[in-house]
């Protein structure tokens, strides 16, 4: 379970970006690339170490005009976590 | 919402490639004995200028290339990576900088942290300063240790890239604690692939199958040990695992790398291929190459595999095994990859491999440099 205050951010090793050839979000890291799906790159987007996991839900619920996002995107969060992607803003 | 789409490298198939590296040069401070670059290196053409790079830089970004590596050679003898570095960030490019760490000075690591490089991999050639200092026939290893220092408290993540071979595998579990000690994210440990310098050197360079499941045990040890800390990426050597490789996961598929003399190759050392013309870049364009080139075509897909492989239920996996190494062993650029036991010519692999059990035909290594390049005058 992760904490509702806390705030993920890219982890250094990766890059995020939009990438028009591949039509995608994109995590660039030394040597690779790992392709994202839309749901995954609109959560990694708000990942900047200011907004917390709430606001982050409520942001995309608000965005796409849905509710009920928090467990999908704890889970989402917490697998890009153990894949290093994001880490958590200490300060 | 859905789970996020890993997309496995063989589905990153597309128009374009994805990958471009820039060598943008053959001269290099360092002299090692397991180089991949072309033994007559001494003889290539002139230097590409920065123009004709920013050209390439374009021009592939253009089709869709995301990420983009400057090697060599020593790069940094180049005064110009800085210019090169920031054109490509600022076209979006993923931009790598890999590197011996000779002529890293702060003023440079600067220049290219301003330039927007993501990143560096900086390479280690052993964990003691003898060992170092001999394979590479030059006094580096302070100046390596420093330049890690360096890159770490410029934010760089820390990525050590060491070429495993006979007489440093033994240190294994020192060139881990080094790398360790310095703070490393992650770790490449790349068993020596025989091409160029290493075919040259390689009865001086294989380990004995003993030597190579020792490593094995201790990278594992260490896996478990530091976790997430340090990713560690242990690169089994072809002619041991025998198993065939594509050549960059697939001739002409995700991989273009420039020569430092403007040749457009679908590895890095298919230069050495007899009956093929590279295209130059100062004469076409890097869509044409990709695209349209008999070079970039020649080996793409499965359709030209020769009948050991098209009949192999792997043949999609391996798209038949590494060009290269099925030139320099048989002699013929189209054959199945002899590292493959099914391969006709398998025997050469396993006689190469008795040779390694066998100390005795170690001889002294042939250093990567000018005057021995020009002295042998051959590709391997």
């Amino acid at each position: 379970m992760i904490p509702t205050l806390a705030r993920p951010r890219i982890n250094r090793l990766f890059r995020f970006q939009w990438e028009p050839a591949q039509q995608a979000h994109v995590l660039l890291y030394p040597e690779g690339m790992v392709k994202l799906n839309q749901s995954a790159g609109e959560i990694l987007k708000r990942c900047d170490g200011i907004r917390s996991v709430t606001e982050i839900v409520a942001d995309l619920e608000a965005a796409f005009n849905a509710s009920g996002l928090a467990a999908e995107v704890d889970a989402f969060l917490l697998m890009a976590e153990a894949q290093n992607w994001i880490d958590w803003n200490p300060s | 919402m859905n789970a996020p789409l890993l997309v496995p490298p063989q589905a990153l198939k597309r128009a374009g490639p994805l990958w471009l590296l820039a060598e943008v040069t053959y001269r290099c401070p360092l002299h090692c004995a397991f180089c991949y670059n072309p033994v007559d290196f001494a003889q290539a053409g002139p230097e590409l200028s920065t123009e004709d790079w920013l050209k390439v830089i374009r021009q592939a970004r253009a089709l869709g290339a995301a990420q983009f590596g400057i090697s060599g050679g020593e790069p940094l003898v180049r005064d110009d990576i800085e210019i090169l570095v920031a054109e490509a960030r600022q076209l979006g490019f993923y931009t790598n900088l890999i590197t011996s760490g000779v002529g890293l000075t702060e003023a440079r690591l600067a220049a290219l942290k301003e330039a927007g490089l993501d990143h560096i991999q900086l390479s280690f050639q052993d964990a003691t300063k003898e060992a170092n200092d001999l394979i590479t026939n030059t006094r580096t290893f302070e100046l390596k240790r420093k330049v890690a220092a360096m890159t770490k408290a410029a934010g760089y993540p820390t990525v050590i890239n060491c070429v495993l071979h006979r007489t440093n595998i033994d240190h294994l579990d020192r060139i881990i604690e080094m790398a360790v000690e310095i703070g490393a994210e992650y770790l490449e440990l790349a068993n020596t692939q025989y091409h160029g310098w290493a075919f040259l050197n390689r009865q001086s360079l294989m380990p004995t199958e003993a030597q190579l499941a020792e490593a094995e045990a201790v990278t594992e040890r260490w896996k478990a040990k530091l976790g997430k800390k340090m990713r560690i990426l242990f690169v089994t050597p072809d002619y041991q695992t025998k198993k065939p490789k594509k050549c960059m996961n697939g001739w002409g598929e995700v991989f273009l790398s420039i020569t430092p003399d403007g040749l457009a190759l679908p590895c890095h050392t298919a230069r050495m291929l007899p009956g093929l013309e590279f295209p130059d870049v100062r004469e076409h364009d890097i869509d044409w190459i990709w695209h349209e080139s008999p070079l970039f075509n020649r080996f793409r897909g499965t359709a030209w595999l020769p009948e050991t492989c098209q009949s192999c239920e792997d043949k999609e996996k391996d798209h038949g095994g590494c060009r290269c190494q099925a030139f320099m062993l048989t002699g013929d650029a189209g054959a199945t990859d002899p590292v493959c036991p099914k391969s006709p010519d398998h025997a050469l692999i396993e006689k190469a491999l008795a040779e390694a059990e066998r100390p005795t035909l170690v001889k002294p290594l042939v250093f990567r440099d000018p005057k021995n390049s020009v002295k042998l005058g051959r590709a391997f």
